[in-house]
């Protein structure tokens, strides 16, 4: 094992001991221990970063299932890093954050802390996993952390609703994620990531390519909360905030753009990714802002507001696929600009969200509320907050001097180039790109002016307020102070990013173009149509945030017909319902029913391949004369036993059972088969008189004597399976294929074993096996009717019970 | 039952003796001629019948005091161990012998260890037969 597997596994197994710490060890709060695991992550991969800037990767591998090609390979390029980074970097200061939020007295804080080194383990396993199968093991396995943290107020209905509705979405996109990892193994031969791209030649040829690329695309999609499966996010909201700060908007939701950058090499330059990406990232950044502007709840705007730039970020890995359609040249030089764009923004987007999800957690926790309807005025109460959220509201809505600008340029380059992209048809709607990219961060620009003035600014409403609120503790402020001041230094200093850590992971998702880019993130561009833009955003942003009273009507009328939650709760009830209709519709309960299907299956299935099979030659069919002892024999059977179902009281019906059964006693007898003859005739009398018993200890009461109703299924069915049967046994017949083996059991019946009863010498020699287990079976049904009739479990008390029984029997007497 | 029925219990005990022998017949006759443990079993079984219904269950109980879940137990028993008792001369299990012995009084005579075999069936036959009928007569 080597250290980055070491670094994989470490949160996994330091969460084990958490629960003994918090056992052993209460007047401190447990996050403190749980602190260093982060920051001693942190630190190894921050010394990686020279290493991996000169194009130096790590690879490890141990196997796990050689036979089946499954390895433990962790692989750390400059992707990887920079993930790796964000997880452990803003993981720390969760921690830190989570310390002072999270209540050491009140709050089940060991499981908390497991939970959440249990979803750091499982991310870093994702992003550094090189095997298929493992990252699809980890991927799960984020996928169950983060349902647990999302349901850790499990007391909450809305809670355990949200942690469903996300576990349901996400694992259903990772299921289809598995099989699209399967079909690349088909294809290519290998789990490998690497080796795939490798064999890129036959990968892109092959028929399954479009089919693998829709399957990781679903589960990519339905991770990273892109339209339309981003209603989890807005109610995994529930979770306690730490977790929402940290999963869901700066790890977990970010590991189906990771996915996206990973296969990239694999999938890029193929127009249906180029569409797909780019496409479903641009609705659901149109979709997410324009949801955001009209929530209510502080962490209801982040998280619609985490959709929409995850759409941006998607879209921009959509649009920087192109590059890889041109090749080497010029061309390709500009579209590699949105990749750019694309791993700022992430890198953006994870310090000012992380950032102001701390900041709605420190209003809620010091105000008791995150509802922007009741909160107001609080710049002056909470000073060093409102600086964070103005800071990280700025930098989301794009202004400068903040990095959240610096991405907002350079991802209207990218829609603006894109939008005159020669390939893929683009022409026809390329106009279309700059415009919702346009019109998104206008909306953008207003939800996040509603942040960071609704709250802070206006009147100060302390009548609505449960606490009475005031400055958080510096453990709390200092977290979200770190991102914040991030924000302004990768603002002011962009290229600080850019070599270290843009460049590599440019590297890693650009392959083929490596030798290709130059990452420059320059400040000032000049008077451009990009700046130009900005300037639009802000001057509209501003008019719509001031006139936002007349226009919110718009919301009463739209998101009430579009709400995809709807669809999903209407889907899931219908699911439900229509299952427990379908199950309560054939499992009736009814005997009789379950026959009917027997039966009908049976018919349907031999009756077809009867039918296919074509048995009814009668070339080889060896028929015997027929005698007249047979077809009178034959006539009374069938006489008796068309009577039965017609009998009109039960005696009748038994003693044509017992004719039935005697015929067949004379009919062993005319095919000489004298064993069988005896003991036919002395079981049928048993059985005959076990059925008077039977019919003798009916209850007495409502006892009618009715003749058995008429039921066309039943008759139909009984019908269809007489045929069936007769089919086959004449189709048998008429078909045989080998001689029988009867003449060895002639031949040998006295020379090895001394009789000339050929059927007992059968029975107890040849195949005695067979009578040992019968007679096993009869001392069974004997004890089973022995303890049926001598154990059973009554109402009554025992001796009542006899007693009973005795003056019934003094009665018949 | 016992009230008089005096035509069917004098018939009864003679035509028992007839039956037990016709059963004992069936069930030597066996490896021959129609007949075996099956049959021979489920014929004792209805002589025990007879008796029951022309006196009643205490009179079978009294006449042969068996208790015939034990009578199944050593059918089943005698039937494996004549299974097993191939296994002391290393063939295998269920293999049956026979061989012609010169016995005083019957001359030569077919001895076969089948006949072990289907006295265990018998016994079981016997057992399983009186088991049901007795536990349904005693209830009713």
């Amino acid at each position: 094992m080597s250290l980055l597997h070491a670094v994989i596994l470490l949160p996994f197994a330091f969460a084990v001991i958490v629960p003994l710490l918090h056992k052993y060890i209460n007047k401190l709060h447990t996050g403190w221990f749980v602190l260093p695991v982060p920051v001693l992550l942190l630190t190894y991969f921050l010394q990686r970063i020279s290493q991996v800037q000169d194009g130096r990767v790590i690879e490890e591998s141990i196997p796990w299932i050689p036979s089946l090609n499954i390895h433990f390979t962790a692989y750390l390029d400059g992707l990887s890093l920079l993930f790796s980074l964000l997880i452990t970097g803003i993981g720390s200061l969760v921690v830190l954050y989570s310390i002072y939020y999270m209540s050491k007295d009140k709050e089940a804080i060991h499981r908390f802390y497991v939970y959440l080194l249990i979803f750091m383990g499982a991310m870093l396993g994702v992003v550094l996993s090189d095997n298929l199968i493992v990252l699809y093991g980890f991927w799960e396995l984020t996928s169950l952390s983060s349902f647990l943290l999302i349901a850790f107020w499990y007391q909450r209905e809305r809670s355990r609703y949200g942690a469903l509705k996300s576990m349901l979405i996400t694992v259903f996109g990772g299921f289809a994620m598995l099989a699209g990892f399967i079909l690349l193994y088909i294809m290519s031969g290998s789990f490998s990531v690497r080796e795939i791209i490798a064999e890129l030649g036959t990968v892109t040829e092959h028929s399954l390519f479009i089919p693998a690329m829709l399957l990781v695309l679903l589960g990519a999609f339905t991770k990273s909360a892109q339209f339309p499966f981003h209603i989890w996010l807005p109610d995994a909201m529930e979770a306690p905030t730490p977790v929402s700060a940290y999963l869901h908007s700066a790890t977990m939701v970010k590991a189906g753009i990771y996915l996206v950058a990973r296969l990239s090499p694999i999938f890029a330059g193929d127009a249906t990714w180029f569409w797909l990406v780019s496409g479903f990232g641009l609705v659901t950044l149109m979709w997410g802002s324009y949801s955001a502007v009209k929530q209510t709840d502080l962490k209801a705007i982040l998280a619609f507001s985490t959709i929409s730039q995850l759409g941006l970020i998607m879209s921009l890995l959509g649009l920087g696929s192109a590059a890889v359609y041109f090749g080497y040249g010029e061309q390709s030089a500009i579209y590699t600009g949105a990749i750019t764009a694309a791993i700022f923004h992430l890198i953006n987007h994870a310090t000012f969200k992380g950032a102001l999800f701390m900041v709605a957690g420190i209003v809620d926790h010091e105000t008791g509320t995150r509802d922007i309807r009741k909160l107001g005025g609080l710049m002056s109460l909470m000073p060093i907050t409102f600086t964070l959220a103005l800071i990280g509201t700025f930098s989301m809505a794009g202004l400068p001097p903040f990095n959240g600008f610096l991405s907002k340029e350079m991802f209207f380059t990218a829609v603006l180039k894109a939008s005159q992209l020669d390939i893929f048809n683009v022409q026809s709607v390329g106009v279309l790109i700059p415009v919702v990219a346009w019109l998104a961060s206008i909306l953008t620009f207003v939800y996040s002016m509603i942040i960071v003035f609704k709250t802070f600014t206006g009147k100060y409403q302390p009548e609505k307020l449960e606490k009475k609120p005031h400055e958080a503790p510096l453990g709390m402020l200092l977290p979200p102070a770190v991102l914040a001041s991030l924000v302004i230094v990768f603002g002011l200093f962009p290229n600080l990013l850019a070599y270290s850590i843009i460049e590599p992971a440019m590297v890693s998702i650009l392959p083929s173009l490596a030798d290709e880019f130059i990452v420059k993130i320059s400040f000032w561009h000049g008077w451009s149509t990009e700046l130009f833009m900005t300037i639009g955003v802000v001057g509209i942003g501003v008019l719509l945030y001031l006139t936002l009273q007349r226009w919110q009507k718009v919301y009463n009328v739209l998101p009430g017909k579009l709400s995809f939650n709807r669809l999903y709760d209407r889907a899931l009830s219908t699911l439900e319902n229509s299952s427990l209709r379908m199950t309560n519709s054939y499992m009736t309960g009814s005997i009789r029913h379950y026959m009917i299907y027997i039966f009908a299956f049976f018919i349907a299935v031999l009756g077809y391949l009867l039918f296919k099979l074509d048995v009814f030659n009668w070339r080889n069919a060896e028929l015997a004369e027929l005698s007249i002892y047979e077809v009178v024999l034959t006539a009374v059977l069938v006489a008796a036993t068309l009577a039965v179902p017609f009998a009109q009281k039960r005696l009748t019906a038994i003693i044509l059972v017992g004719a039935v059964g005697y015929m067949i006693v004379l009919f062993f007898v005319i095919l000489s088969a004298p064993d069988l003859a005896l003991t036919q005739m002395i079981v049928e009398t048993v059985s005959v008189t076990l059925f008077l018993l039977c019919f003798y200890h009916l209850p007495k009461l409502r006892k009618e004597i009715t003749s058995i109703p008429f039921k066309l299924t039943n008759a139909i069915i009984s019908v269809g399976v007489g045929v069936i049967v007769t089919a086959i046994a004449l189709a048998v017949t008429n078909n045989r294929l080998f001689d029988s083996i009867s003449k060895y059991y002639l031949e040998e019946s006295y020379n090895s074993a001394g009789g000339n009863n050929v059927v007992n010498v059968i029975l107890v020699d040849f195949r005695g096996f067979d009578t040992l287990l019968e007679i096993m079976v009869l001392g069974i049904a004997s004890l089973g009717i022995y303890s049926m009739i001598k154990l059973r479990h009554t109402d009554e008390p025992l001796d009542k019970r006899h007693g009973r029984t005795k003056t019934d029997k003094g009665g018949k007497a | 039952m016992n009230n008089g029925d005096v035509i069917l219990q004098t018939s009864t005990k003679i035509i028992l003796f007839i039956i037990i022998t016709f059963s004992a017949y069936l069930f030597f006759a066996g490896h021959h001629n129609p007949g075996g443990g099956f049959i021979g079993g489920l014929m004792s079984a209805s002589a025990l019948v007879l008796l029951a219904l022309a006196f009643d269950l205490k009179t079978v109980r009294k006449v042969i005091p068996v208790n015939y879940r034990v009578l199944t137990a050593l059918g089943l028993l005698l039937a494996v161990l004549t299974g097993v008792g191939s296994f002391v001369f290393d063939v295998p299990f269920l293999s049956h012998t026979f061989g012609y012995f010169d016995l005083p009084l019957l001359g030569k005579t077919e001895l076969a260890t089948a006949v072990l075999f289907d006295l265990g069936v018998y016994l079981a036959v016997v057992g399983v037969t009186m088991t049901i009928i007795l536990s349904i007569g005693e209830d009713t």
